[in-house]
């Protein structure tokens, strides 16, 4: 792009906030009352987490694989691209986390064992996404039919899966991250641009992630 | 002209349609100021109605109706030109959905981009955008910003050569590339150049407008409220007790009455959600104009704001 220097973040924002979260209200609308079970898989993931009953990475990894796929699709692709391009480039490689957790939950590889301070900081961090993020629309005066539901949102989505994966060990782990962090991270400069006192909620979840890797990683 | 039963029913039912339309005139909007595309002679209303964000609704089906109505006032009001492009995501279908409801006005001027950095695929951009719109042709092709500006002219030339579309033109915005942007103008027979310009953006003033006036191109005006920016800015201060002078009852309309009484100026584009915004921007475009004078007067107030 020449004179590339003269845009700032909210040239790129195609889109205003009452569209953008007008979105939410219709992806909603079309898919309750699935809401109750992908919280309640949410939940199950929590547990499994907890208990880590025989097999437990794979299905964690195959219920987290089939939201992500599924968000991918039903909102990146089908609603989000159709107001933002850039998002049609964006929602494959969201959509390419699933193959990533499928591949690695059946290698049998992945346990989710860690309780460090980290691990349990992700066990947070995933029932903040699960429990938190559907109850904000009051807080930032918008209507409850705009919220943002764990397995049918993407932000959630992201969050939980980085929580989970916090306290998750095994082969693909660390390339684990790098999908739902770099979502987050376009997430948040899109509602920064947008002007939204939401945005660095998606940030501070980015970034709480990597700061507990990067003091795992100084603790070993 | 053999005159059958036909056509004389035609003439008669058109006739009694500009009777009624006569006599409903009084409590009809004024029309717009009409302003020469210099190329052609075609005269345009001196407000448009862009589409950047403002149409960006996806397949909302309430917002899509809202685009609509926003057309629909726009038409009501006498304004013709549209402005899109490619790149402002679902806006296309956007406008196609509205002209559809709207039975296809036969007033509109379509403007539209291509906005692609591989030149081979100008020709399919500009065809996908067409059938987005429903229209057989297009009046305008602008290249947008640029992008490959060299193929994608000659493209344009070529489909103007045929007939494919009726005007040739390129876009810029907020003071970015003026300088390619004159050179451009000067090498290049282009009926149309859309920039920035307004009422604290007046650097096009320098070259660019006289240039146009020079080149007999056609000047279409970008980003009149700097996207809202400068509205939303000015909306506490008090306009000038002689803005009623000109006839500017709002902010708005004093911005647009500074643009548009520019002499090199054809048409200003501003973009809306709103049916009233629609209206009053259009009235921008009736009653007095500033004179060079008054336009300084004008400038200067809103600079010492
Ligand atoms: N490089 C390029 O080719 C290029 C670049 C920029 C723009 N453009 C074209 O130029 C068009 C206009 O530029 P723009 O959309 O960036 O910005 P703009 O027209 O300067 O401003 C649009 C904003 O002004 C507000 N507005 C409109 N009428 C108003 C009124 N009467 N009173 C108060 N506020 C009013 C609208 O809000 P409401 O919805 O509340 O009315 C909207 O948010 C674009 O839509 C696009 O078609 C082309």
């Amino acid at each position: 792009m020449s004179e590339w220097w003269t845009y700032r973040l909210e040239d790129f924002l195609l889109f205003s906030p009452r569209v953008y979260w007008r979105m939410f209200e219709l992806a909603n609308a079309a898919s309750w009352p699935l809401h109750l079970l992908t919280l309640a898989a949410g939940l199950a993931i929590v547990l499994l987490v907890l208990r880590r009953p025989r097999r437990h990475g794979l299905w964690i990894a195959l219920v987290l694989a089939a939201f992500f796929a599924f968000v991918g699709w039903s909102f990146l692709w089908n609603r989000y691209a159709v107001i933002d391009w850039a998002i049609a480039y964006v929602a494959p490689v969201f959509g390419l986390q699933a193959p990533l957790l499928a591949f690695g939950g059946a290698r049998g590889s992945l346990a989710f064992n860690r309780r460090d301070i980290a691990g349990r900081l992700g066990l947070l961090i995933a029932v903040a996404g699960l429990v938190v993020y559907p109850l904000l629309p009051p807080l930032f005066g918008r209507p409850w039919a705009s919220a943002e539901v764990f397995g049918i949102a993407p932000d959630p989505t992201a969050i939980v899966a980085l929580g989970v994966l916090l306290a998750a060990s095994g082969g693909p782990v660390p390339l684990l991250f790098a999908i739902p962090l770099l979502w987050l991270l376009i997430s948040g400069l899109t509602l920064h641009a947008m002007g939204d006192p939401q945005a660095w909620l998606p940030l501070l979840a980015a970034a709480t992630t990597a700061a507990a890797l990067a003091l795992r990683r100084i603790a070993r | 002209m053999i005159i059958t039963r036909r056509t004389f029913v035609k003439a008669a039912a058109a006739s009694g349609a500009a009777l009624v339309l006569s006599a409903a005139a009084p409590g009809a909007p004024p029309a717009p100021v009409m302003r020469a595309v210099p190329s052609s002679g075609e005269m345009l209303p001196a407000v448009g109605l862009g589409t950047w964000i403002t149409f960006n609704v996806g397949d909302d089906p309430v917002l899509r109706d809202e685009c609509a109505e926003v057309m629909a006032a726009f038409f009501a009001a006498g304004g013709r030109m549209i402005d899109s492009s490619p790149m402002y995501g679902s806006s296309q279908p956007v406008i196609g959905y509205g002209l559809e409801k709207l039975s296809r006005p036969e007033a509109l001027f379509s403007a539209e981009k291509v906005w692609i950095s591989s030149a081979a695929d100008g020709p399919a951009q500009i065809e996908q955008s067409r059938r987005f719109w429903g229209v057989p042709r297009f009046d305008l092709v602008q290249v947008h910003n640029l992008v490959a500006w060299e193929t994608h002219l000659e493209t344009l030339f070529a489909m103007k050569a045929v007939g494919q579309i009726r005007y040739v033109g390129i876009t810029t915005s907020e003071g970015r590339r003026h300088d390619l942007f004159e050179q451009i103008m000067s090498a290049h027979p282009l009926d149309f150049v859309q920039l920035t310009y307004n009422v604290v953006d007046r650097g096009a003033e320098e070259r660019l407008l006289p240039l146009a006036a020079e080149r007999g191109m056609g000047v279409i005006v970008n980003r009149p409220f700097r996207q809202g920016a400068l509205t939303r800015q000015l909306q506490g201060e008090a306009l000038p007790d002689w803005a009623a002078v000109i006839g500017a009852k709002t902010w708005a309309q004093f911005i647009l009455k500074f643009i548009v009484s520019h002499p090199s100026v054809t048409v200003a584009i501003p973009a809306t959600t709103r049916v009233d915004h629609v209206r009053e921007n259009l009235m921008a475009a009736t009653g007095p104009l500033p004179d060079a004078a008054m336009r300084e007067r004008m400038a200067a107030y809103v600079r010492d704001l």
